[in-house]
């Protein structure tokens, strides 16, 4: 019996709402990271269900590229954190306070 | 006989050469960089500056491009949009190549990586504005953003590592939700290219609900990058955190190569959706134009002040946007061109006027800048009256062309909005000319010296007069470029 292709996208929104909530509540630069990535999962999630509905593979070649992409970010980003943390020992994003309205 | 079995599809690589000579001049400077013992940033300046006019000349060739309209299986399209778009983002990348030589040998900074990394945002830039495909359109936008977070690093200041850090987490955040509207574009419709898009929900076979979903998210994602309200709260952080040479850059060329894109992707694949996603943008327009004004009036920070500007800036562009028409497209493009020459040309009189580095960028130490330093306070005027929109400079015709479209598509209550809100504007911008001229000098800052930053201030300022004085000159060129098909 075939899964509906709904229960996925279902599933892809819930996650990707979960990284939106995560993104917005946490204050560890590293989690609100983790966050992220959590969302650019759910959108691989969902891409690749609605190229099963198609039939196509564009879905799946695109969840390629997205999973490049988010490799690419953790570099960068990784590094902006790390560079961080070495000034202020600490990697909250309360403390990063040098730069107000 | 080896051909027979190689044999491929033809491959036109035209379109893209100007991606190409960026992508080859990129990375020469990056190991000329790191390779080269005794490393010669003039050299570096000199091979990248020269990297950027061949992408120029090769851009121009596309004008009279006799191929196919898109290349490469649909992904790049070969348009005269694309070709303005890109001599726009190449300008102010050559000009900004230059301030920022001089900003980091006047602090005596060595930073190799500098040229390549303005080089890699171009090429985002540049693809960004041809891209057919929402992959492409999602790809350039990853390459531009990433090289921009490290750009925004690149000084020994703290605030510069924050304000990257914040631009980012927020930045990834808004590729999440951009993502996720190709996700339900490619749902709607089974495929993410442009043109197949717009096929499909003209012809009413794909799902509504989700096309829908995916105008609001791309909406979303695109108005982060381009800094519209409710999604500006990274712009002042970032700009000011940021090297000033880095600043005038980002805030020029970003917004140039956000708007080209969002452009094509509204007009061309959701173009039968127009009637929905107009009101969208208009009441994006009427929150970014307002809240862009209103907040800049409080800063004490001169280039917080212009970050907020350019927040309202955006809201400007994005009233030629909603009005959803050739003339509207026409008059993003004019109002893009103004605001690139603008902003890039306060911001060199902001590095040069603030001595090294950051040390002077409070509003009370322009106070009797004409003092020291009339031809900086000239140009700074120029600038400021340019961004409130006085003639006879680009700003006022922009601005005017920016309303008329608007009006002409029916949209009054926008534009009233958008007079209104350029009064408040006009408050900020003629203040700190009032503390320029007439007020004496409180504290002792020394503006920076040197000719050549200079000259590449004169550039835009150069421009803002010429384009203020004689339109002509651009708007007929424009108006063939701002033919967006599918």
């Amino acid at each position: 019996m075939r899964t509906p292709i709904a229960y996925f996208l279902v599933a892809s929104a819930a996650l990707f709402t979960i990284g939106s909530v995560g993104v917005l509540v946490r204050r560890n630069a590293l989690v609100i990271f983790m966050s992220v990535e959590l969302q650019l999962n759910a959108v691989n999630l969902a891409l690749v269900a609605f190229s099963r509905m198609h039939g196509s593979l564009d879905g799946q070649v695109l969840a390629f590229f997205s999973m490049v992409v988010a490799a690419a970010e953790v570099v960068v980003g990784l590094a902006i954190i790390v560079s961080v943390y070495r000034r202020r020992r600490s990697a909250d994003v309360d403390d990063v306070n040098l730069l107000k309205w | 006989m080896l051909g027979q079995f190689l044999s491929h599809p033809p491959v036109e690589l035209g379109p893209i050469g100007p991606e190409l000579v960026l992508a080859g001049a990129g990375v020469l400077v990056l190991l000329g960089g790191a390779l080269v013992r005794r490393r010669q940033p003039r050299a570096l300046l000199l091979a990248s500056l020269a990297g950027l006019t061949g992408a120029a000349v090769v851009s121009v060739s596309l004008w009279r491009w006799r191929g196919h309209a898109t290349v490469l299986g649909g992904m790049v399209q070969a348009d005269r949009f694309a070709v303005v778009a890109r001599l726009i983002l190449l300008g102010v990348a050559a000009l900004a190549l230059v301030l920022g030589h001089h900003y980091f040998e006047r602090l005596g900074e060595e930073r190799p990586e500098f040229y390549p990394l303005v080089l890699f945002t171009t090429l985002g830039m540049t693809l960004i504005t041809a891209a057919a495909d929402l992959i492409l359109v999602f790809l350039a936008l990853e390459i531009l953003s990433l090289s921009l977070y490290v750009l925004t690093a690149l000084s020994r200041r703290l605030a510069a590592v924050e304000g990257s850090m914040k631009y980012f987490l927020l930045g990834a955040f808004s590729s999440a939700f951009f993502l996720y509207g190709v996700a339900m574009a490619y749902g709607a419709t089974g495929s993410t290219h442009l043109s197949t898009i717009a096929r499909s929900l003209a012809g009413q076979t794909g799902n509504q609900a989700l096309a829908l979903a995916a105008v609001a998210l791309l909406v979303i994602g695109f108005g982060f990058k381009v800094a519209a309200v409710p999604f500006h709260m990274w712009t002042p952080d970032v700009y000011q955190g940021a090297p000033t040479a880095v600043t005038a850059y980002m805030s020029a060329a970003t917004k140039v190569a956000a708007f080209a894109a969002f452009l094509r992707v509204l007009m061309t694949s959701f173009q039968p959706l127009t009637w929905d996603w107009t009101p969208i943008v208009w009441g994006l327009a009427v929150a970014t134009m307002i809240v862009g004004s209103v907040l800049a009036i409080a800063q004490t920070d001169i280039k917080r002040m212009l970050a907020y500007s350019s927040i309202a800036h955006a809201g400007f562009v994005l009233v030629g946007v909603s009005a959803a028409t050739q003339e509207g497209i026409q008059s993003a493009l004019f109002y893009l061109l103004a605001y690139a020459a603008t902003i890039l040309g306060a911001f060199g009189v902001v590095m040069l006027a603030s001595g090294r580095g950051e040390e002077h960028t409070s509003l009370g130490s322009y106070a009797g800048l004409c003092r020291r330093s009339p031809l900086l306070a000239g140009l700074m005027s120029l600038f400021l009256l340019s961004m409130a929109g006085i003639p006879p400079t680009a700003g006022f015709i922009a601005k005017v062309n920016v309303f008329r479209a608007a009006v002409d598509a029916g949209h009054w209550g926008v534009a009233l909005v958008g007079v209104l809100a350029s009064v408040v504007a006009a408050f900020f911008y003629i203040r700190v000319m009032v503390l320029m001229y007439m007020q004496e000098p409180l504290e002792d800052v020394e503006p920076d010296p040197s000719i050549v930053p200079r000259l590449a201030v004169a550039v835009p300022a150069l421009l803002t007069l010429l384009f203020g004085v004689f339109p002509g000159l651009v708007l007929g060129l424009l108006e063939r470029a701002s033919v967006l098909r599918w």
